[in-house]
């Protein structure tokens, strides 16, 4: 098995509702707690899995704003865990899944530096490193219904923009997914052969906003605004 | 990135420390200039053995979870980080033995003694190439990720050491002008090699914002980065140095680091100044320092790219 996430870049609103489903359910989770610094202060900062950041892609007028949500892509050629000393960052054989053990780690930041992708927070509190679980803590949870079975992020995300499955399987959905819509691996040539994909947004022709001839309803409909704004 | 100094300790004392013991093993092995006296030989092992362990300790200043440091050991098939603690650690008994060994018999090239410096040195000069592939396997940062790193980190423990060794000889008493020759060649070495390293990552390559999003055939620009203050990231591989900035630190740290030592080195060549060759032990060190800062300042990591840089 193959397990790890599609993130669907032309749905995603940027609503960062996935980051904070990840944020509530990660922090009694098997890594928790998130640490928040300073919460109520003026600076307020603290330790997430997956931030959201957003882009503009083109110039106007034919730019778009993507939105970007990034979390641990759990890759194949996870140099976090080559590089850990201690053995606290692992990799599961039998699904892929990358962890960092909480006892084991030392807090020497190596593993940060070797991600590409800005998955790993140091827990200043704790002092150890910290990143997305892919909520190995539902996914396997046979207390819980099974369509509920996937990541915190995934079940959150009301523009379905996120999907869970496994890579290994060719007709999963998300196998699927990336065959058909050209999903793509963030920053290639560095060959961490990451599992989550991106699935580029979809070509639509530019809606004309200018210079439009306006239809009857719509003079119809203004002229009754006005005469109820009066 | 940001410049932990206990990192920057770390490798700048402990590689002048090993240097010096690779230093001393060779020159009493090979009897070079009638080689070290006894006494020359206690304290220069002292002082590299002083030396690392300043590395050492500062180096788990910079954990933030030292009560696991123990564990840094085990994964020395995969971690240049895990070989590095391995080999560092085993450096002590032989550098310790020969220490005690001199102390006892007062013969620095007995063959048993020999032999206890010969095998420090070796772990010594291993040590130094596994902190500079620490650095050197990143693909992350462009800055790091080429063999001259540990290249650098060669000639800047040996340049160190040799320094240190000249300024020995000299207070010591002794003719110092074959140790102070060494000296000086191994810090022109230093300016060559680190000129190289300068004008390579000066080249621009690597990853761009482009290939970080996938968004190849058209500008991309940073809207918002989605948080308000700073996260660790931004508090990890943040930093950023203004050209011009860098420039003059770096013409400061070769001042420092090979000017000065240079004509320091020159003027007890002649003299035997003691004074001279303290100056040019401290300014090699202050010197070096500068330059492990610009190490770290100067490395732009990929995560960058997503905070909005261009290219890194
Ligand atoms: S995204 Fe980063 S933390 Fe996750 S597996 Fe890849 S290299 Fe490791
Ligand atoms: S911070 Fe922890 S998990 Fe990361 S490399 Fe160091 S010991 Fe390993
Ligand atoms: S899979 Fe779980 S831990 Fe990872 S980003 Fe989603 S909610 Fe967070």
């Amino acid at each position: 098995m193959r397990l790890g996430l599609v993130i669907d870049l032309d749905t995603c609103v940027g609503c960062h509702a996935c980051a904070v489903a990840c944020k509530e359910w990660n922090t009694s989770g098997t890594t928790a707690p998130l640490t928040d610094y300073n919460p109520y202060g003026a600076k307020p900062s603290g330790v997430w899995f997956n931030r959201i950041r957003h882009y503009e892609i083109g110039e106007y007028p034919y730019n778009k704003t993507v939105n970007f949500p990034m979390s641990c892509m759990h890759c194949e050629n996870a140099e976090c865990v080559t590089v850990c000393p201690t053995g606290a960052s692992h990799k599961r054989p039998e699904d892929g899944i990358v962890l960092v053990d909480q006892d084991k780690c030392m807090g020497c930041n190596y593993c940060s530096w070797a991600c590409p992708y800005g998955a790993r927070e140091l827990d200043r509190v704790s002092g150890t490193m910290k990143k997305c679980t892919l909520c190995i803590d539902r996914i396997y949870d046979m207390e819980i219904p099974e369509e509920e079975r996937q990541p915190a992020c995934v079940l959150t995300c009301p523009a379905h923009a996120r999907m869970f499955g496994d890579f290994d399987d060719p007709e999963s959905p998300v196998s699927r997914a990336v065959r058909e819509r050209g999903g793509y691996q963030l920053l290639p040539e560095l060959n961490y052969d990451p599992t989550n994909h991106y699935l580029p947004p979809r070509v639509h022709a530019p809606i004309p906003t200018e210079g439009l001839k306006k239809k009857a309803a719509i003079k119809v409909k203004e002229w009754v605004n006005r005469v109820i704004e009066r | 990135m940001h410049a932990a100094l206990a990192v920057i300790f770390l490798t700048l004392f402990s590689g002048g420390g090993f240097g010096l013991m690779a230093l001393i093993a060779i020159i009493n092995d090979l009897h070079i200039d009638g080689g070290l006296s006894p006494s020359q030989t206690l304290i220069g092992v002292l002082l590299s053995l002083v030396f690392v362990t300043i590395g050492m300790l500062s180096s788990t200043a910079h954990l933030a979870n030292p009560k696991n440091a123990w564990r840094a050991f085990t994964r020395w098939r995969t971690s240049w980080l895990a070989r590095e603690g391995v080999f560092a650690v085993s450096f002590y008994p032989f550098a310790i033995g020969y220490l005690v060994w001199v102390f006892l018999t007062g013969a620095p090239d007995a063959r048993i003694g020999l032999t206890l410096a010969s095998i420090a040195g070796l772990l010594g000069l291993i040590t130094i190439f596994c902190q500079g592939m620490i650095y050197a396997v990143l693909r992350t940062i462009r800055q790091w990720n080429t063999p001259l790193v540990p290249a650098n980190f060669y000639a800047m423990g040996l340049a160190t050491g040799a320094t240190l060794l000249a300024a020995i000889r000299v207070i010591t008493g002794g003719n110092a002008s074959i140790f102070i020759g060494l000296a000086i060649a191994l810090i022109a070495a230093v300016a060559l090699l680190k000129g190289i390293y300068y004008f390579w990552i000066s080249r621009p390559a690597g990853p761009t914002i482009h290939t970080a999003t996938g968004f190849n055939r058209s500008t991309v620009r940073l809207l918002d980065q989605g948080h308000t203050f700073g996260t660790f990231l931004t508090e990890e591989f943040g930093h950023i140095l203004p050209q011009e900035k860098a420039r003059s630190i770096k013409v400061l740290m070769y001042l420092l680091a090979v000017v000065v030592p240079i004509i320091a080195l020159g003027v007890s060549l002649g003299a035997q100044s003691v004074p001279a060759v303290i100056v040019a032990a401290v300014s090699i060190v202050v010197g070096l320092g500068l330059e492990r800062w610009l190490f770290f300042v100067e490395a732009q990591h990929v995560v960058n790219l997503y905070h909005g840089r261009q290219r890194c």
